[in-house]
């Protein structure tokens, strides 16, 4: 084992982490954990573009942005934290530029911009052109460009480290983060990384789902060991199904197709979006556009011989418009469908994109123990955050930008913290509960797969608790995943070596998943109302009397040693906007 | 794709269904396997497959993984060709496994599935990608600009000074291109085609300040000049970009000085 001292230590480096890190850098001694090169990160698979109110094409201003966010959000999101978020887009998306970024142009040479759902003029008169972009590669062109000025700002990276456990202390009846212990894939050794400040940037857990857009490796490891510390979860029952995957892969098909002018049309060719939407049509917010799709479906109107599709159809834009806009996601078509973009439709169904829920934070990026509480030396940003700017579904283009505004907020304020606070000691033996898991993985003689264990969850998730949901569906994914979590008490493995063991780590990826899965279907459960991306069949209506408040998941351990998912609530902050019937 | 369906007793046990249409084939994976904590020498395993043919090699790869052998290792993460992890060599050339489907690489045969070569083998498909990413970083890839007063709003940068440099703005960093070349597999100093290519991504933008300084790094013994124009990079790329194109302009830049 060896023993590090950082004073700022930042986990994951997607776009939250090496935004987080570039400002960390400068201010204090800084290392970031990444268990993947950081441009191996799926901040590189987003495609459509950053939501800021430049108003380079059109009148825009961030408090339209503002507006549509939370109503996107369905009037879940903190509109403090929307108002930020909003009017720290222009600067978030100007910084990237002077970093190098190559944005797309106008003919005057300023940033282009382009529609994108939920974004609208004057709170919902018509979508206005928001979206900043680099054609379908605005994810890659950020991802690229910070990590570019990590190498100019010189972070220390530590590559192919796998943080597995959280280091609490408790200091004058104060429990405040010490550190984190990390698996180093190469060696199969144990660092611990002390540190005054920590920072969760490790992304998503959308690997819980079999139709996902999400790497295999989104599977909600910061989530889960911060949760098994006793921290809270937020609104973890909420998860965006992105209209447009590619027909039973997942892989993202950009909502700046549709921005485009693509269309999605029915078996028998409709625009059925018009009926839904009649507005925003292919433009209304994910959630809407996503339920509209499996209501076409599940009435009989979907395409091809099994009618569980529809089409994302471009055919009627010009193949050059194809090429500079969309060349990524006609690719795609063609490499993995066979499909020729300019003349066929796109099957296309929706996937399983984004974690609306995660660990609860301040508009600092510090992580909260309770409704109120902050934890000293503890912080997190981006998608493995729950800030909320995204309340109950999030906008498109609001991913890119939370990443750049709550990632420098957060690697702001964790440096300072390092500068004014001191190292918190460390636990007694702080490195046994991984060696703990590790060991207990790499002896086991018992009968069950991971492989097995994972089909078993993604299939449960998919039908059970995706788009629709009812109390008996959501039913059987709980007993499921407990069931599942019980079998996978007795998984073993079969690679029992040190170097890079990705079975090991496979079978530890797995145990997140399934905490983080138990989390989501119990808050589902819970939740009797249907808002944003939690949809309930047998409440289809929003609640705002009992339900206009985040969940707070916790992990409560029994005295018989039996684990249980606590639920509490906590207010939405509301400033501008009262809540309304959310109509595009 | 259960959401929709009220009935799915179908889904249960049978094959994806859809799939009736393209019937499972049976495929030999050859895959060349090294484990130095067992052997010290590489040999090469034979894997028989049920598979469909439209799937991606990576879907074989992740089948022997979960169903017959855990210890076979290699690194993968966005399965769709955007975040360039799984770069190997596949019946001799270099591809993305997650950009490759089974029916276009004749499943008649043996597929055959190596690491790409000229960077030292970790275990099985895992390379040392520590060589490849410092010739990266020794070209300055990060945008220079002495401004001493940064201007208020964005810099503008005509339609046509963006198009320049776009096709070097594309790559993914995954390698295929480099440990493709006979260049770098015969002289480990190469910086390689990969690092030229992000050296060009900012030589060729107009708002950059340092391309004499990347250009007299790749002036350098190992730099440009030891590219031999073979074009497998270019064949190799995933990415479609004209890396020995890009090559050449960079070699130009140098003689004329003008970029």
């Amino acid at each position: 084992m060896k023993i590090h001292k950082y004073d700022t230590v930042i986990v994951g480096a997607g776009g939250a982490g090496m935004r987080a890190a570039i400002e960390a850098t400068k201010r204090s001694r800084t290392a970031v954990l990444t268990k993947l090169y950081p441009t191996r990160s799926h901040t590189g698979a987003a495609q459509g573009g950053m939501a800021a109110a430049l108003a380079n094409v059109e009148e825009d201003n961030w408090e339209w942005h503002t507006f549509d966010t939370v109503k996107g959000g369905d009037y879940l999101v903190d509109q403090d934290a929307a108002e930020i978020l909003a009017k720290e887009a222009i600067d978030a998306v100007l910084d990237l530029e002077k970093m190098g970024l190559p944005f797309n142009r106008t003919p005057d040479g300023t940033i282009d911009q382009r529609r994108f759902g939920g974004h609208s003029r004057n709170h919902g008169e018509a979508p206005v052109r928001r979206s900043c972009y680099a054609a379908d590669r605005t994810g890659h062109m950020i991802l690229q460009t910070l990590y570019q000025n990590c190498v100019k700002e010189g972070v220390e990276f530590f590559n192919e480290f796998y943080v597995l456990d959280q280091l609490m202390t408790e200091v004058d009846g104060v429990r405040k983060s010490a550190g984190v212990v990390a698996y180093e894939l190469a060696t199969g050794e144990i660092h611990v990384f002390q540190a005054k400040a920590v920072i969760y940037a490790s992304g998503g857990t959308g690997k819980f789902f079999k139709v996902t857009s999400n790497a295999h490796t989104l599977t909600g490891d910061g989530q889960a060991a911060v949760y098994r510390r006793g921290l809270p979860l937020e609104d973890m029952e909420f998860f965006q199904f992105h209209p447009t995957g590619i027909w039973r892969m997942g892989i993202l098909l950009t909502e700046g197709a549709r921005g485009e002018g693509g269309i999605l049309r029915n078996k028998d060719g409709e625009r059925f979006m018009e009926k839904y939407a009649p507005v925003m049509k292919d433009l209304a917010s994910r959630d809407v556009v996503s339920r509209s799709i499996y209501t076409e479906i599940r009435e009989g109107r979907g395409c091809g011989p099994e009618g569980d599709h529809v089409y994302l159809d471009l055919t009627h834009l010009p193949p050059e418009q194809l090429d500079a806009k969309l060349p990524d996601i006609t690719e795609f078509a063609r490499t993995y469908l066979g499909i020729e973009p300019y003349t066929d439709p796109i099957p296309i169904q929706p996937t399983a994109h984004y974690a609306m829920g995660g660990i609860p934070t301040n508009v600092e990026g510090e992580v909260l123990a309770d409704n109120t509480t902050v934890v000293p030396g503890l912080y997190a940003a981006g998608e493995v955050a729950c800030v909320s700017v995204h309340g109950a579904n999030r906008l498109g283009t609001n991913s890119l930008l939370d990443i750049n505004v709550f990632g420098r907020r957060a690697g702001i304020a964790a440096a300072e913290y390092s500068h004014k606070a001191d190292f918190v000691e460390l636990p007694e033996n702080p490195e046994s509960f991984v060696v703990e898991q590790i060991e207990r993985l790499r002896n086991s003689t018992g009968n069950e797969r991971v492989a097995t264990l994972r089909r078993e969850l993604q299939e449960t998730m998919d039908a059970n608790v995706m788009v629709f949901r009812t109390e008996q569906t959501i039913k059987t994914a709980v007993e499921k995943i407990a069931e599942l979590r019980e079998r996978y008490k007795n998984v073993a493995i079969q690679d029992k070596g040190k170097r890079f063991n990705t079975d090991l780590l496979e079978a530890i990826e797995l145990g997140n998943l399934l905490d983080l899965a138990e989390v989501m279907a119990v808050s589902a459960l819970a939740r009797k109302e249907s808002r944003g991306g939690h949809y309930r069949e047998d409440y289809p209506n929003r609640d705002d009397v009992n339900f206009m408040r985040h969940t707070m998941a916790y992990r409560e351990v029994g005295a018989d040693g039996s684990e249980t998912v606590r639920l509490d609530y906590k207010p939405v902050v509301q400033t501008r906007y009262q809540p309304m019937e959310r109509k595009y | 794709m259960a959401t929709p369906v009220l009935d799915k007793e179908e889904a249960a046990g049978k094959p994806e269904p859809g799939f009736a249409d393209s019937p499972y084939i049976t495929v030999t994976f050859r895959i060349r396997r090294f484990n130095p904590e067992v052997s010290a020498e590489a040999t090469w395993e034979d894997f028989q497959l049920e598979i469909d043919p439209k799937e991606r090699v990576l879907d074989g790869l992740h089948k022997i993984k979960w169903d017959v052998d855990g210890t076979l290792t290699f690194r993968r993460s966005c399965a769709h060709g955007i975040c360039g992890s799984d770069a190997m060599r596949i019946n001799g050339r270099n591809r993305l496994a997650c950009k490759t489907l089974i029916k276009d690489i004749n499943p008649e045969k043996p597929i055959t599935v190596e690491p790409i070569k000229g960077l030292t083998v970790l275990k099985d498909l895992v390379v040392d990608m520590e060589p490849f990413f410092q010739a990266y970083r020794d070209v300055m890839p990060f945008l220079v600009t002495k401004d001493t007063n940064e201007p208020t709003r964005e810099r503008l940068q005509s339609a046509a000074d963006r198009e320049r440099f776009d096709d070097t703005t594309k790559c993914i960093l995954c390698a295929a291109c480099t440990s493709s070349c006979p260049v770098f597999w015969n002289d480990g100093q190469y910086f390689g085609p990969a690092a030229i290519v992000n050296a060009h991504r900012f030589i060729f933008d107009s708002r950059d300040e340092a391309g004499e300084q990347r250009l007299e790094i790749l002036n350098d013994r190992d730099g440009v000049w030891r590219c031999r124009t073979t074009f497998n990079c270019t064949d190799a790329c995933p990415r479609g970009i004209e890396v020995t194109k890009a090559i050449q302009e960079v070699k130009r830049a140098l003689i004329t000085r003008r970029y």
